[in-house]
């Protein structure tokens, strides 16, 4: 089933031509990974799913995106991103205890205290692989924790609003090789219940968790495919050549 | 010759030394000197005792009372006033010419002499809505002259909390509303206060603006409602250094040293007040 259909899409910030005439499909329960070099429009492409664009001064989009069959710029944008979470690049966790970060989601949708949300938290931090870390500890400051820890937790917070889609941008970026192991293991669980949409500048982590990868350069979608063939046999030389490492 | 950084930095740190030094050593004259003369005057018969004898014996205890009325006035009217300004314009105005403007604007207010604030407020609140010389038309003048103060003060406050707590709350799917409530007031509360700890000094101790909106000669009576006139400190001290003959001076100093403490006081209060938000704070 297609979740996000994008046709056509161009975006610019003032003068930066940032996305050029990008169309493709987003599946349900796929992990799609995307690539390429800084700038190249992948954030920027990213951030349109769940209209964080629209936070910039001079943002100009046309073309469409649909979620669901539905034009997000018609949507209530509360609602998009209720549906459709994200998880940024640095962990930001909010100035407020890891449990009330992980609640802060459900209680903006007005899921009142009590057992519910107790264990709506609980879920999320289990499914994001901190529970055990964080069960003795859930009052201390968020800003106690570890980076790794950190950014599970933000994953945990996306988690409890319970969202159809999860968008992260470049979320290993700042973190060691073993935080980005349980970050990708926790990835490949969600795909089971979640869309995941991964835009990351580590190409093999596109290679571990994605089931197809899209390579973008200068804010155009180069080639979209199944992770195995844009890693073995890629249409396009460019996309070959940033995969080997010979630019970018 | 070349320049030995070490010594540079000497130097350097030297005049830096030096110009706190000033500093320390004018401030600390002008509280020794008022302490000194001052603090001899104030006992408790001077704090809770009227005038008598046309200022020249007595107490100051209406003017003290005038005064935390007015300064209480003035906080009412301003903080929440320009609390809501000052989200306005962070928050929701658009960044364009009119916008920078405004703000501009308000920074300039706050350096408008405070004489023009007092002829504004009788003007306004004196003759055209008839308050009359009041505590209601003084505490409007003094709130006008710290709005300003306010408003920069909180809208820096509201300005260094980080863009990046504001994007996660929204793409949880907080209104703005919500994000704005939940996430970036509550982390410019130490900032927000500090603005009013400013507003509190400044509508203590300024004659000019309750000059002509409510400050009494004499009335050695308390208030009975916010329609009535008062006494208040600051112009208290000029008319009885100024316009009233041999005054005693530990009478003088003193009121001028329960008017500091009376500031100090009120600072004291919101400083622990912002130092617990701090403590709270947890980023």
């Amino acid at each position: 089933m297609v979740k996000f259909a994008i046709d056509n899409l161009d975006i610019r910030f003032g003068a930066v031509h940032a996305v050029r005439r990008v169309s493709m499909e987003i599946f349900d329960h796929e992990i799609l990974t995307v690539i390429g070099p800084s700038n190249s429009g992948k954030t920027t492409f990213l951030r349109t799913l769940d209209r964080m664009n629209d936070l910039q001064p001079n943002f100009k989009m046309s073309g469409s995106a649909a979620f669901d069959g539905e034009d997000i710029r018609k949507m209530d944008v509360q609602d998009l991103r209720r549906r459709v979470g994200m998880v940024f690049a640095l962990p930001l966790p909010l100035p407020l205890s890891i449990f009330d970060n992980v609640a802060y989601g459900p209680r903006m949708h007005g899921l009142p205290g009590g057992k519910r949300l107790l264990s709506r938290v609980e879920d999320a931090l289990m499914s994001a692989y901190l529970w055990e870390e964080v069960k003795d500890r859930l009052h201390e400051s968020a800003f106690k924790l570890s980076g790794g820890q950190q950014q599970r937790l933000c994953i945990a917070r996306t988690l409890a609003v319970e969202p159809e889609v999860i968008l992260f941008d470049e979320p290993c970026s700042g973190l060691d090789p073993i935080s980005t192991a349980k970050v990708e293991d926790a990835m490949l669980k969600l795909k089971q219940r979640y869309t995941l949409v991964l835009v990351t500048n580590n190409v093999m982590q596109a290679a571990r968790v994605g089931d197809r990868t899209a390579f973008f350069l200068s804010g155009e979608l180069i080639e979209i495919d199944k992770t195995d063939k844009i890693f073995t046999g890629p249409n396009d030389k460019r996309t070959d050549d940033y995969i080997r490492g010979r630019f970018g | 010759m070349t320049m030995n950084p070490y010594r540079t930095q000497r130097i350097a740190f030297f005049f830096l030394f030096l110009a706190n030094a000033v500093i320390l050593l004018l401030v600390g004259l002008i509280v020794a000197v008022i302490v000194q003369k001052g603090l001899p005057g104030v006992t408790w018969e001077f704090l809770s005792d009227i005038p008598r004898q046309g200022m020249r014996a007595g107490g100051i205890f209406p003017a003290i009372i005038g005064t935390l009325y007015l300064v209480a006035g003035a906080i009412l009217f301003a903080l929440p006033i320009g609390l809501l300004a000052a989200v306005y314009l962070s928050e929701y105005a658009k960044d364009n010419a009119l916008t920078r403007l405004i703000k501009l604007a308000i920074v300039n207010l706050a350096g408008v002499p405070s004489v023009v604030y007092g002829l504004f407020g009788l003007a306004l609140f004196v003759v055209f809505f008839k308050f009359g010389a009041s505590i209601l038309s003084g505490s409007l003048t003094l709130g006008i002259m710290i709005l300003p103060l306010i408003i920069t003060a909180s809208r820096e406050a509201l300005e260094s909390v980080p863009q990046s707590f504001r994007e996660v709350s929204l793409s949880l799917g907080a209104s703005k509303w919500q994000t704005i409530w939940h996430i970036v007031l509550p982390n410019a509360i130490p900032g927000i206060l500090t603005g009013t700890i400013l507003g509190i000094g400044r509508a203590a101790g300024e004659t000019a603006p309750i000059l002509f909106t409510v400050a009494a000669f004499y009335l050695p009576l308390l208030p009975g409602s916010i329609f009535d006139q008062v006494m208040a400190l600051p112009y208290h001290l000029y008319v009885i250094s100024t316009q009233v003959p041999n005054v005693d001076e530990r009478i003088r100093y003193g009121t001028a040293f329960v008017l500091l403490a009376l500031v100090l006081i009120m600072n004291l209060i919101a400083i622990v007040v912002r130092y617990r938000f701090r403590m709270k704070k947890k980023w």
